[in-house]
């Protein structure tokens, strides 16, 4: 493997920048490395190598011009397949969308070309971001690069595991529910769920629109507040995006500290559903905040309990609403349009025939929920949850700076032991959910392996909205605190593939 | 909270556009009961007075002006189209034959 597949972000914008290294062979390393392991992760659905190159080029070209490069000029990175990248497929994961070539480059992918990143290529997900292993897409699995018969989380697998086996030092994601932190748990890496409005969703294929939100997906903390930078900002072309500034995020992941913090842990997420050596580990991290001159205030937030039971009401309706868009007329999978058929006979054979039985799932459970008769019971009450769990934050930040918890009660899990029921599936997601309700900033970052599987586990840190920059300056102490302890980065002991 | 029949499924498939098969009629009905038995305690909150909550931030119209800018061309909007004519998505019959 080539040594420059083991740096971070910012060690290789910093060789690009000052001519020790090309762009080009930056990005021929990594197209190297996926050569060499990807047919066994699959983190990618497709791999843009000629795009990449020539990205990589004009990188090259621009510095040899003299211009000023951005931050991460020259640096490869692996693409969520949920955002529209022009004239390069875009699946979300679905059958429905095999082969679409999409006419426009979402936000993200239009600031990342512009910062000189170079897009390697679209990485393997949960169908339309549904599901919290990546086994949902209609592209087969991807395997955790710590044991590649176990899940690397989802939605966002792909994305996870690319970074975890060195084929990129960035990545992009989305999380609804979790689909950012939680394959960054189950992977030992760090992944960014940025305030709601923070990243603009204008090209990202829409799954439940109150709650999908774009992030950065790195190796360090530091590297994912670089690449958060680069993607964040207002975009006149989402009319849900926040116009106000983006909080120095940066700036407090160089500057990491937590003494005087006030860190909260939150009674309610612990309980059966957790593996013990999760806990320990969280235990551990909470002990390290204490040692390193944080407060540790204990607290209650009643309202998560129900707050998974209120997701999956709103997710689902949402997402059947959204996904009424795949009719078959405009773009996408058409099946039998014989000429005898009508098009709403068309319709239903095409989506029969190009969702998975997850996206099903979940389009009739919303259908349900909606449904006259049971709207109040349901999709009303879970709305209700959603006020109350945005009030137990409220009423946490008055009392604490940050919030830690596990990011997910368990380690990756094998491939196959959930996918056929849901309900277990769902409770992959316990600890992240709220902050989707809610709408805040939350990260994962490594807090080490669990003692009964050797596989890494999730700190999370969630703060308020648009203080995201709170996530950078306690989770690049956090890192550093562990990194001095272990002597490296934790990926460095997962198995070589 | 009643729980949900097969023909319940079969409605719903209707509704939402989807030509289930009879196997997976009978797959769904099993799991959507389950996931349905175990978000109903949603309904505990049901009689609080609560104002429901659909969006994280306060949304307000966003307007810009009415102003001709760059956009798709109509080829770029019709390359990925399944079928096109004269320049216009195709579709299948949409109203009965007169």
């Amino acid at each position: 493997m080539s040594e420059l597949t083991r740096l971070t972000a910012a060690e290789l914008a910093a060789r690009v920048a000052d001519g020790s290294v090309s762009a080009v062979e930056t990005a021929q390393a990594h197209l190297d490395r996926i050569d060499a392991v990807d047919e066994k992760v699959h983190a990618f659905l497709h791999v843009d190598r000629e795009g990449a190159l020539a990205q990589a080029r004009a990188v090259d070209e621009r510095r040899a011009a003299g211009e000023k490069l951005g931050p991460l000029a020259g640096v490869p990175l692996a693409l969520k397949d949920i955002f529209t990248t022009e004239g390069v497929p875009t699946t979300v994961g679905s059958k429905i969308l095999e082969g679409w070539l999409p006419p426009y480059d979402a936000t993200v992918t239009r600031r990342l070309k512009d910062a000189g990143i170079v897009i390697l290529g679209k990485t393997n997900m949960d169908e339309f971001a549904m599901g919290s292993s990546t086994e949902n897409s209609a592209y087969g699995p991807t395997g955790n690069p710590w044991d590649l018969t176990r899940i690397p989380g989802g939605s966002g697998g792909g994305s996870a595991a690319s970074l975890a086996s060195y084929q990129a030092p960035l990545a992009i994601g989305t999380d609804t529910g979790g689909s950012i932190r939680q394959p960054a748990a189950v992977t030992g890496t760090v992944g960014v769920k940025p305030t709601y409005g923070g990243v603009s969703r204008y090209g990202m294929v829409a799954f439940s629109s109150s709650l999908d939100q774009g992030g950065p997906c790195a190796r360090t903390v530091l590297d994912a507040a670089l690449l958060h930078e680069v993607i964040a900002g207002h975009d006149p072309l989402d009319s849900t995006s926040v116009d106000a500034p983006v909080p120095a995020v940066v700036e407090a992941a160089r500057s990491g500290s937590v003494a005087g913090l006030r860190v909260g842990v939150v009674r309610e997420f612990r309980g059966d559903g957790f593996q013990a050596g999760v806990l320990q580990r969280f235990d551990e991290s909470v002990e390290l905040l204490r040692g390193l001159g944080a407060e540790i205030v204990e607290l209650s937030c009643p309202s998560f309990d129900k707050a998974l039971a209120a997701y999956y009401l709103i997710a689902p309706s949402e997402c059947s609403s959204n996904l009424a868009r795949f009719d078959a007329m405009r773009y996408g999978l058409r099946v039998g349009d014989d000429g005898s058929r009508s098009a709403e006979e068309v319709t239903s054979l095409t989506r029969q025939a190009g969702f998975g039985p997850e996206v099903k799932r979940r389009i009739m459970l919303g259908t349900y929920a909606l449904s006259s008769g049971y709207y109040d019971a349901y999709y009303g009450s879970a709305q209700k949850v959603r006020t109350l769990v945005a009030r137990d934050f409220e009423a946490a930040f008055g009392q604490v700076d940050v919030i830690v918890s596990p990011t997910t009660p368990t380690t990756a899990f094998p491939i196959g032991e959930r996918v056929d029921d849901p309900m277990a599936m769902y409770l992959a997601d316990l600890c992240t959910i709220p902050v989707n309700l809610a709408g805040n900033s939350a990260m994962s970052l490594p807090c080490g392996l669990a003692p009964e599987d050797g596989l890494p586990v999730g700190l999370q840190i969630i703060a308020p909205a648009m203080a995201d920059d709170r996530l950078y300056r306690v989770g690049a102490a956090v890192e550093a605190a562990y990194q001095a302890r272990w002597g490296h980065p934790i990926l460095e002991e997962a198995p070589a593939l | 909270m009643p729980g949900i029949t097969r023909e319940e499924v079969a409605h719903l498939a209707r509704l939402a556009r989807l030509e289930l098969t009879d196997e997976e009629l009978e797959h769904f009905a099993g799991q959507l009961d389950d996931i349905i038995g175990a978000v109903a305690r949603v309904a505990d909150v049901a009689a609080e007075d609560v104002p429901p909550t659909s969006h994280p931030l306060p949304l307000t119209n966003v307007m810009r002006a009415d102003r001709v800018r760059p956009s798709l061309t109509a080829e770029q909007a019709l390359a990925a189209a399944p079928a096109q004519e004269q320049q216009r998505f195709k579709v299948p019959q949409i109203l009965g034959e007169e």
